[in-house]
């Protein structure tokens, strides 16, 4: 069992680094460089040459690259261009936003869509199926931003109960801080449901339909633990796609964020990206690529405890 | 030794033949599986329905000068964010006036654009990529495999942003970085379909004909999996649209002042506290696109089940 | 185009069309870190053997003996990991060998009629004029051989050119399978287990055909099955395989009728009598057949035999050790072999 761990985290090395190249090469493609955002294009060349010189520009390129590398290793994660501010803590309090809005959303979004799911296997067919079916792929059509600016024309522009943006103030009380929570942790949570429920509705009918669930029926088991055996049997696919999704969570957060103004770890990769700046947006990427890799490989840990047939 | 009769010819009397000419145009028509989808397609009320409605909106796409009512970068001052029916602008105005009717229309072109045509490409790279890795296993298959385990490490919406992020936004951005994101989930599928198939005694016995494994792939393994792939990749349309819009909302897709329906979103996000109707609008658009596709690729999905 | 040609048979009758030696196939299951093997499944052992122009070469065994890979190895479907095949004279494979594209105009393999031996999505027709299309004929033409065959199988094929495979009958499949590896005109004809998946009755119809198509065509069959009862019909010559390693080999008569190897002989004691006065009164062999991975040293059977002694799991029994009880009758047994040092041994030919 270390051994496959071990193995899946040896796997991840090459990985990582195949991932710092990728973000390494589109800031090498961007057009332009760091020269052109901080000095007017007026200014002489030599202004512009010296600039280049102190950000290490004109050293070769796989240079630069193993100088980054190296960097990053070390835990600096670069400067800001714009608010001379390391990286490193504006990316710490972003993620932290991020989860607030993450976590709630994974729960609520799993549990739901676990609901609807096993619901809509057991009543095949009926209407109640039909429905949850067609809220699963609704929830899988609708741009879930979209739903995000629906949410705050009703609740916020026309009935005024909750916040359209934001995260409160930072002191106010806990239930202020909660009520800016609501519609974001809701339209974060769509695309998990729908997915989750599509699939369990998936895995449960294909589990019904197998012969050991009729044995178990004939010898006589009470329902509610043939629905144990179910469960058992449905997790482990089930609990793959729920990382993943979590991993989504937290990498995909931008829209949402967006949207609600949220001060997340999309809000800042939103901001760098209209300030074009390249050390706070190639971070983050780097940064979140990272938690979805470890997320990933946990998943699979998970998943060969649970179905020892996985253990390669 | 063809001159013999053999004998059971010589007990029932000569056996019809077959003149080979005509064996092959039989074999060509021949009700093979994908005419027995298209029918099963035909008979689902759901597909046919979806069907219409994707091909109308296509249509008002492609003949999108013909079908706008007005110019749909000429805005107005005072007709700003306008409710349906003002003056002659079917769906109001946004918020510089323009008309909402003719730049959802020609926003459909943008739209289907950066959404369609990605899974396209998508599609002919990955899987193309994923059948060989399945068909050759060994290094290619390593090769292949592990270069797509790197891009599956980015979450798929970061990996867009990415590249759309730091080379700069537009139209051929924003088509390369959904056909990159959307390749390496093409390749798995396909690499795993093909995995399968390639297990069958058939793929054996066409091997001891001799053929080449660029034949073997083509005649033998891609019937097989084509109809697995495609049912994956249709559902991948819903979702390169949605992402194609939220680039764009992002203002890392199309720039204004085209129109494009995520553009419009990003727009008109401050005129939810005046209009919000009309804010909404270009939503429903991409999700009456967006579910349209979902559902086919759903009906595709059970026609293809047909118990062989 | 026609098709192409033949090389002159220089093979004379009686003489080994295809002999096989060493051949050898591990599959690994663990390895470690640095790729080394940790541990496999020997599914076939260093076995030799000789395949005579014109019979039937009957292998038998039970699942996991090693009679499929066997077959495999033989079509070059898989790659042995060492033992050299020669078919007519020339060694298959290699720098210098037969290379597969032409080994496949002498040597043709019939599938057994599993879930998919024919391409679901290709009309029968095509899965037959596959083989010649791909060795250069143009489309009418191989067409024309398909047409044909289905003819020579008993398919008539106005009414079944296009049908496709989910159409026909298990029977039906096994005749097109049949017309599919005639279509290169091969010499020899592998079969593994083609008849297993049919019902009785229509297994007796697909061997009498295979009967008049060796007839009508001059083939070698090499026919792989685990039933007795068809092997000792349409066979020839038998081979009996356990765990990768063949322990007995002779001529059909010998075999069923003085069967040397103590396992051949369980295996023949335990087929169920249709005689109600020889009734089956104890189980005629014990224990479960130890894991192909990893086998025991010696000889693989000791652990099940009734006879077995210490020098079995000192040395393997090879197949010529035991002295020739009739002709070409070998067994891979030291209570054959005089000088083995069993307890038992004894010259072979006493009967049992």
């Amino acid at each position: 069992m270390w051994r496959f761990i071990g193995r899946r985290l040896l796997y991840a090395v090459p990985i990582l680094l195949g991932v710092s190249i990728i973000i390494f090469a589109l800031v090498q493609l961007a057009p332009g460089d760091v020269t052109d955002i901080l000095i007017p294009p007026e200014a002489p060349k030599e202004v512009a040459d010296i600039l280049r010189h102190k950000f290490g520009l004109d050293r070769p390129v796989y240079e630069q690259y193993f100088i980054w590398l190296g960097n990053l290793l070390q835990g600096d994660l670069g400067v800001s261009i714009f608010t001379n501010q390391p990286v490193g803590s504006e990316l710490a309090s972003a993620l932290s936003n991020t989860l607030m809005l993450a976590i709630p959303a994974a729960f609520l979004g799993f549990t739901l869509g676990a609901v609807l799911g096993v619901l809509a296997a057991f009543f095949r067919g009926g209407w109640l199926d039909k429905l949850f079916s067609g809220i699963a792929i609704a929830g899988v059509s609708l741009p879930h931003y979209w739903v995000g600016i629906v949410l705050v024309a009703i609740f916020a522009v026309t009935l005024n109960v909750l916040p359209a943006q934001g995260m409160g103030p930072e002191d106010g009380d806990v239930w202020d801080s909660l009520r800016h929570l609501i519609l974001p942790v809701i339209t974060l949570s769509l695309i998990p449901m729908g997915v989750i429920s599509r699939l369990v509705r998936a895995s449960v009918l294909e589990i019904l339909s197998q012969e050991f669930i009729s044995a178990l029926s004939a010898k006589g088991m009470a329902r509610r633990r043939i629905l144990f055996h179910i469960v058992k049997n449905a997790a482990p696919p089930t609990l793959a796609v729920m990382g993943l999704q979590f991993g989504y969570l937290l990498g995909g957060s931008i829209l949402v964020e967006t949207v609600y103004n949220w001060p997340g770890s999309g809000g800042l990769m939103n901001l760098a990206i209209f300030r074009r700046d390249v050390p706070v947006l190639s971070s983050t990427i780097l940064v979140l690529a990272g938690i979805f890799v470890a997320i990933n490989i946990l998943v699979d840990v998970l998943q060969a405890l649970i179905d020892p047939r996985l253990r390669r | 030794m063809a001159d013999q009769v053999s004998a059971r010819e010589a007990i029932e009397g000569p056996i019809p033949t077959l003149d080979p000419a005509e064996a092959l145009a039989r074999a060509r028509e021949g009700k093979g599986y994908w005419k027995r989808v298209w029918e099963s397609l035909k008979d689902d009320k759901v597909t046919i329905v979806v069907a219409i409605v994707l091909l109308l909106i296509f249509l008002a796409a492609i003949f999108a000068p013909l079908i706008a009512t007005h110019d749909p970068s000429k805005g107005s001052i005072i007709g700003r964010l306008k409710g349906f029916g003002y003056k002659d602008h079917l769906l109001g105005t946004d918020e510089t006036g323009r008309d909402m009717f003719s730049r959802l229309v020609f926003g459909a072109r943008l739209s289907l654009i950066s959404g369609v045509l990605p899974v396209i490409f998508a599609l002919l790279i990955g899987g193309s990529l994923g059948i060989a890795a399945g068909y050759l296993r060994g290094r290619v298959n390593t090769v292949i495999m592990r270069s797509m385990d790197v891009l599956y490490a980015f979450p798929s919406i970061l990996l867009a942003i990415a590249i759309c992020g730091i080379l700069g936004s537009g139209l051929e951005n924003t088509l390369l970085a959904l056909t990159i994101t959307f390749i390496p989930p093409i390749v798995r599928v396909s690499e795993t379909v093909t995995v399968q198939v390639r297990s069958l005694d058939f793929v054996d016995a066409a091997r001891t004909s001799g053929a080449s494994s660029a034949s073997i792939m083509c005649r033998h393994v891609l019937n097989n999996v084509l109809g697995q792939i495609l049912v994956y990749t249709t559902s991948l349309v819903s979702l390169s649209i949605i992402l194609a819009a939220g680039l764009s909302f992002l203002g890392l897709g199309v720039t204004p002042p085209d129109a494009e329906w995520g553009l419009m979103l990003n727009n008109l996000r401050q005129a939810i506290w005046v209009n919000p109707t009309i804010a909404a609008l270009p939503g429903v658009a991409i999700f009456i696109t967006s579910m349209s596709f979902n559902l086919l690729s759903d009906g595709l999905r059970q026609a293809m089940d047909i118990r062989l | 185009m026609t098709t192409p040609t033949q090389p002159a048979p220089t093979t004379a009758a009686r003489a080994p069309l295809m002999t096989v030696a060493d051949l050898r196939k591990h599959f690994p299951i663990k390895r470690n870190l640095l790729g080394r093997t940790l541990s496999a499944v020997q599914a076939v052992d260093d076995i030799s053997f000789q395949v005579i122009k014109g019979e039937t070469l009957g292998i038998v065994g039970e699942s996991g003996c090693g009679k499929s890979t066997t077959a495999r190895l033989l079509m070059r479907l898989i790659e042995p990991d060492a033992g050299v095949v020669t078919f007519d004279g020339n060694t298959v494979g290699g720098a210098h060998g037969v290379g597969v594209r032409d080994l496949y105009r002498d040597v043709q393999m019939v599938f057994q009629d599993s879930y998919a031996s024919l391409n679901p999505r290709m009309p029968i027709s095509m899965s037959i004029a596959y083989g010649p299309l791909s060795q250069g004929m143009n489309r009418k033409a191989a067409m024309a051989v398909a047409v044909k065959l289905l003819e020579q199988v008993g398919l008539n094929p106005v009414l079944y050119a296009n049908r496709y495979p989910h159409e026909l009958s298990g029977g039906q499949k096994q005749r097109v399978n049949i017309a599919r590896a005639l279509a290169l005109r091969p010499r020899l004809v592998i079969l593994d287990e083609a008849v297993s998946a049919l019902d009785k009755s229509i297994e007796a119809q697909i061997l009498n055909l295979l009967i008049d198509l060796k007839q009508e065509y001059d083939l070698t069959y090499v026919f792989i099955s685990h039933d007795l009862n068809v092997i000792r019909f349409i066979s020839d010559r038998v081979m009996v395989m356990y765990l990768g390693h063949i322990v007995e080999v002779g001529r059909v008569e010998d075999i069923y009728a003085r069967p040397e190897h103590p396992y051949t002989k369980a295996l023949l004691a335990a087929m169920p009598s249709m005689d109600p006065r020889k009734r089956t009164e104890t189980a005629p062999i014990t224990g479960d057949p130890p894991n192909p991975i990893d086998p025991p040293p010696g000889c693989r059977f000791r652990t099940r035999c009734p006879h077995a002694a210490q020098i079995c799991e000192d040395r393997t029994p090879s197949l010529n050790d035991g002295a020739a009880t009739g002709e070409g009758h070998l067994v891979a047994c030291h209570m054959r072999d005089r000088r083995s040092g069993h307890p038992e041994a004894r010259s072979s030919g006493a009967s049992q």
